[in-house]
């Protein structure tokens, strides 16, 4: 089964610390050498961004950065593993608070991708 | 199972590998290490639903592992000492931390768990225990066999392994090639009897197929510079990308033309794809994983059926013959040839094969056949083949979807 980790970071700090890249580096080798990464991504800041609003027909583009840091997704890994309790293993691997933003509170979101069998009796019980 | 329980049991997943794999170079016995580990399981198992996980769950369990292990070895050493056979070469290995280079340690210990000395089965068992962390209720499960004969095949291995004093090595240069082909048959092994059953009412077994991969993704972090490796890697991600589309909502096998294309996986086409024309650059093009992939990689590049570039397929079995030569490939070869140039040419190639006693008991043969005959108007003679076929398909699932064919035409 396959999740993703989103990372929501501390605002955003601008140019990354290259021993904070370091140990992420190693971080993801881990994950790569235990054959569970499938993908995983870095997003830039939000000023590079834009959202986009849908309301019936209308579209209302609000271009970046946004204000609220909070809920903002600074990248994600997506791996595939046997179970939640690896994904979670996994997660709480992370260096994040310790090696990677020391001192900030960063949060980790983990999803389960949407199962391809479920998608697959949806499109059977539509057509 | 308790949500703690769980949480342990993904803990060693991730953890077994790297101990056994450290261990195993300290006591230069799989069979050992592999109990040492499992000895320190059992004291987390004890300890931590209790006093929490600690903090570095890996390191926790190397320390404890590694205090028996050293035990372990003074002891061997006191019965050593009474033989007056104590030599000091042994020492710097067992100083040296079990943490340092653990990549070359689990490179030593695929080889060793895929060891020719080993039966095909219990190559299987062994892998998928000590490198993909499966207990034995999982492999049995999978493999739709009762748990003790899985657990007595991992005992018989290790016995064997210890034996034969296999090193607990990577194999020189000139024994590597041959060496790794044993290692990627096993890969390729767990990840077909995913991909089609040989066994049981499922047609498929989606979990074995992510285990295989796992594992090939592993390998290919571990043994970077070798174009097989990559091959396989390509070829099980390629095939992998269209597991979902293999079997429709009811379980039923749909053949790969008749796939909706939409279900294939995207990520897994392209990590295929990457990963083949990485096993090219390194040489590897000609290889029998890297051509199969290649095969793979034409039917993933098709956006509809109709854009198959078949004459390229037939041309890559062609090559295919040439490396590794099976009546299976000629048979998909025909099959090919049928599609490239029409099913005159493709029953010609079969016509060639009817006799070979490997295809005798082969449900294909005369299922490929009447797929032929079919286009070709011959209806009775093609109704007479997929009987045939159903006759001799072993898969229930597979058997049902002959037979449903023979009543279409």
């Amino acid at each position: 089964m396959r999740f993703m980790m989103i990372v929501k970071p501390p605002a955003y700090t601008g140019t990354p610390d290259p021993k904070e890249m370091a140990a992420m580096g190693r971080y993801n080798d881990e994950l790569r050498n235990a054959g569970v990464l499938l993908d995983l991504n870095g997003l830039e800041s939000t000023d590079k961004g834009a959202k986009i609003k849908f309301n019936g027909s209308k579209r209302t583009v609000i271009d970046g950065p946004f204000t609220e840091a909070k809920e903002v997704i600074g990248g994600y890994w997506l791996i595939e593993v046997r179970s939640k309790e690896e994904a979670l293993e996994w997660a709480k691997r992370i260096p994040f608070g310790t090696e990677v933003h020391p001192g900030h509170e960063v949060e980790v979101e983990l999803r389960q991708v949407f199962d391809i069998e479920q998608l697959k009796r949806l499109k059977q019980s539509v057509q | 199972m308790s949500d703690a329980e769980r949480t342990i049991a993904a803990i060693f997943r991730i953890e077994l590998p790297k101990l056994v794999a450290g261990l195993s170079r300290m006591l230069r016995d799989v069979g050992r290490a592999e109990e040492l580990a499992q000895d320190a399981m059992v004291v987390a198992l004890e300890r931590w639903p209790s006093e929490g996980v600690p903090d570095n769950p890996g390191a926790w369990l190397m320390t404890t592992a590694k205090r028996r292990a050293i035990d372990h070895l003074r002891h061997g050493k006191l019965a050593e000492r009474k033989h007056e056979e104590l030599g000091r070469a042994a020492e710097p290995e067992v100083m040296r931390d079990p943490d340092d280079d653990i990549g070359d340690d689990l490179l030593r210990l695929v080889f060793t768990a895929c060891h020719p000395i080993l039966s095909t089965e219990a190559r299987v068992a062994l892998t998928l225990r000590l490198i993909g962390g499966l207990t034995t209720a999982e492999i049995a499960r999978a493999f739709l066999v009762p748990e003790p004969t899985i657990a007595q095949r991992i005992v018989r291995a290790k016995r064997t392994l210890s034996d034969a004093h296999v090193p607990f090595e990577v194999p020189a240069a000139a024994e590597r090639a041959e060496r790794l082909a044993s290692v990627l048959e096993v890969i390729y092994l767990i990840f077909n009897e995913g991909y089609a059953a040989t066994a049981g009412d499922d047609w498929m077994r989606p979990e074995l197929c992510a285990d295989a991969q796992r594992l090939a993704r592993l390998l290919a972090g571990l043994a970077p510079n070798d174009p097989e490796v990559f091959g396989l890697l390509a070829l099980v991600e390629l095939q992998g990308s269209r597991l979902h589309a293999r079997s429709d909502a009811t379980g039923a096998p749909v053949l790969l033309l008749e796939q909706d294309r939409s279900l294939w996986d995207q990520l897994m086409i392209r990590r295929g794809l990457h990963a083949l024309a990485h096993a090219e650059q390194l040489g590897g093009a000609r290889g029998t994983y890297a051509l199969q992939a290649a095969i793979a990689a034409c039917h993933a590049r098709a956006h509809t059926a109709t854009e198959t570039d078949w004459p390229k397929i037939a041309a890559l079995y062609a090559a295919l013959t040439q490396v590794a030569p099976s009546p299976i490939i000629e048979l998909n070869r025909a099959v090919a040839l049928g599609m490239a140039l029409g099913p005159a040419a493709g029953l010609e190639v079969l016509d060639a094969l009817a006799d070979d006693p490997a295809l005798a008991d082969y449900h294909l043969l005369p299922s490929v056949r009447a797929d032929l005959l079919a286009k070709l108007g011959r209806l009775d003679e093609a109704r007479t083949e997929l009987h045939r076929a159903a006759d001799l398909a072993t898969n229930r699932a597979e058997r049902e979807l002959l037979l449903a064919r023979a009543r279409r035409l």
